[in-house]
């Protein structure tokens, strides 16, 4: 097979606790250098905290993994500092084709809304995105401590601390954490450890990956068919990553042997159907996959956090998976620094579960209806699917309900516990527990991005004239004022469409870019009440 | 809108004549997949989720 990209391999360094044999404890361990595993890592240090990250492994991740990252974490990444790279590396797409055997049924458009700093979808190869994020997390040697080949083999929670029993090269040592992060993936060791539930539903199909290196002129879209002629009575998609590289995806049935059908002499003869004779290619990658939907049943044990696939998992229809561990990175970061400071009591990490549990529940809803519609589950939803398939090449009504995937979203929290409801009526779309939307605006004359501009706190956004007071504080925590017209310029407007800005309107907005409360006149009470409710504090 | 589970098709077997006969001369396939298109042109015609979510409890007995 060849390959576009070189494995890097990254030493593995005997700790110093391991060889003086001395126990020692660490405020955080993150378990798992994936994407979930670094994004932690880097959210972490760059609010201050000390973190040690353990990978049982010395490199990224081998072989088809993740493809698709959406507009939600890619701003993630951008609060990170790292989006630029990934954006510059990957594909960025909007145009999607769906086929019903040799017809094209219709086309989509994601109709990327203008006026935001990140693109609406890129793909990219899950190995890159690692790789940049192990960069970056070597730009903190003083608070990212990334151990490779470390393998957590136990572990005990007790009240105030957890120990970890962890194998390297150099034997069993073990070491303690006042808090752990386990991102250690869909096959969670630390989850096992917990003896946590791990429960959904399993779909008995299996799917063919192959990544395969072609310089032919597929348009940069998302080509899907159903019931193809090619590969009659299955699904099939079709996808660009970076470096000329192409995503191939069959559906093969639940009787499709692995073995043999992952072989070159059967593989290649599919390709050739897809592509068309005479097409060159060359394969990187091939494997094959079953997936279940499922989530874990409390995202919180003690003092042990789960969160991307350890938490949950989901088919790959969607790109769901590694987007949504994302955004439980980003939930968890702030809560447990403002919770270590002992700014906010330890219920509001009991938040975490309630807010990211919610948005799995959602996660695995539109998986699973994406997955019944691609493999229906018996003869009359086949023909439901066929139906709906047939009719969408003429009639507009059919084609909502083809669903080749539902690609991700962010699920606002719309139940939160922390978030205050609104006293009065406000248009567009930012409800309290809703990730707030980016706009272009300008500072000091200069262009920049809203989402930018908020920074890892909290604080609150005003149109109109500014408040007396710079900033809120409640127990020890501030929401830092910021005024359109007066810190930054919303030159457009966009920002106060969004946000439906009338004078006085204001947002409380939490540290990951959520919309906490929001008012039309700015009360300080009103606000000290509900900046005490988002970070789990009882007002006094 | 409440499901209407009262006479509401003026000549029940002229309607009733049209429907059979349509199916008569195709496969038991092509029948099935006709009768898959049928509920959903007349789903999305009358749209209201709640008539719809009633008459898929109705026909399930």
């Amino acid at each position: 097979m060849l390959n576009t990209y070189t494995w890097p391999e990254y030493p593995y360094i005997q700790s110093e606790e391991q060889k003086n044999s001395t126990v020692k404890r660490h405020p955080v361990v993150i378990i798992g250098a994936g994407l979930i595993g670094l994004t932690a890592a880097l959210d972490c240090a760059q609010r201050g905290i000390a973190v040690v990250v353990l990978d049982d492994n010395n490199t990224v991740s081998i072989g088809s993994r993740a493809v698709c990252y959406a507009k939600r974490p890619l701003e993630i990444w951008d609060r990170l500092g790292i989006a630029d790279k990934m954006v510059q590396k990957g594909i960025s797409w909007n145009l999607g084709k769906v086929f019903f055997k040799e017809d094209l049924a219709y086309e989509f458009d994601l109709l990327p809304e203008e006026g935001h700093k990140m693109p609406a979808m890129i793909n990219l190869q899950q190995y890159y995105c690692e790789e940049y994020l192990v960069e970056e997390v070597l730009k903190y040697p003083d608070l990212i401590d990334l151990r490779w080949k470390h393998k957590v083999i136990s572990l005990a929670q007790h009240e105030a601390y957890t120990s970890l029993q962890v194998e390297t090269p150099d034997g069993v040592f073990s070491l303690e954490s006042d808090w752990t992060i386990a991102c250690d993936g869909a096959n969670s060791g630390v989850r096992d450890m917990v003896h946590a539930e791990f429960t959904g539903q399993f779909f008995q199909d299996r799917f063919l990956i192959a990544d395969v290196v072609m310089k032919a002129d597929f348009p940069t879209e998302r080509w899907f068919w159903f019931d193809p002629t090619f590969h009659k009575n299955q699904s099939a998609l079709l996808h660009k990553q970076s470096d000329d590289v192409w995503r191939l995806d069959f559906q093969m049935g639940w009787d499709a042997d692995p073995k043999e059908a992952t072989k070159p002499e059967n593989v290649i003869p599919l390709i050739q159907a897809m592509l068309g004779h005479g097409t060159e290619f060359d394969l990187e990658w091939v494997s094959i996959y079953q997936f279940a939907c499922r989530r874990i049943d409390k995202f919180r044990y003690g003092r042990i956090f789960f969160a991307g696939d350890a938490a949950h998992q989901v088919s790959p229809f969607g790109a769901r998976g590694a987007n949504t561990g994302l955004q439980d990175i980003d939930n968890l970061a702030w809560k447990l620094k403002m919770v270590m400071d002992g700014q906010a009591p330890d219920g509001l990490m009991d938040s975490y579960h309630e807010e990211r549990a919610f948005a799995a529940d959602d996660n695995l809803m539109n998986s699973t209806r994406s997955t019944d519609f691609i493999t229906p589950k018996n003869r009359a939803s086949r023909y439901f699917r066929d139906a709906v398939l047939e009719l969408s090449k003429k009639y507009d009504f059919a084609r909502p309900l083809v669903n080749s995937g539902r690609l991700s979203t962010p699920t606002p929290y719309l139940h939160s516990s922390l978030n205050t409801a609104d006293e009065d009526d406000f248009a567009g779309k930012m409800a309290p527990g809703t990730n707030c939307a980016d706009a272009p605006i300008r500072v000091a004359g200069k262009k920049a991005w809203f989402l930018n501009l908020l920074g890892d706190g909290f604080r609150l956004l005003v149109f109109g004239e500014a408040p007396a007071v710079s900033e809120i504080t409640y127990g020890g925590i501030s929401a830092k004022v910021m005024t359109a017209g007066n810190d930054f310029e919303d030159k457009d407007g966009l920002l106060t469409t969004r946000y439906d800005g009338a004078d006085g309107t204001v947002y409380l907005i939490r540290p990951d870019a959520h919309v906490a409360a929001r008012f039309r006149a700015f009360d300080p009470a009103k606000i000290t009440a509900a900046l005490a409710r988002a970070t789990g504090q009882k007002e006094e | 809108m409440a499901l209407n589970l009262k006479v509401n098709i003026a000549r029940p077997d002229d309607f009733y004549e049209e429907l059979i006969h349509m199916q008569r001369d195709l496969s038991e396939d092509d029948v099935q997949l006709m009768n898959a298109k049928l509920i959903l042109i007349l789903s999305n015609h009358i749209g209201d989720q709640e008539t719809l979510s009633e008459a898929i409890r109705v026909a399930r007995g």
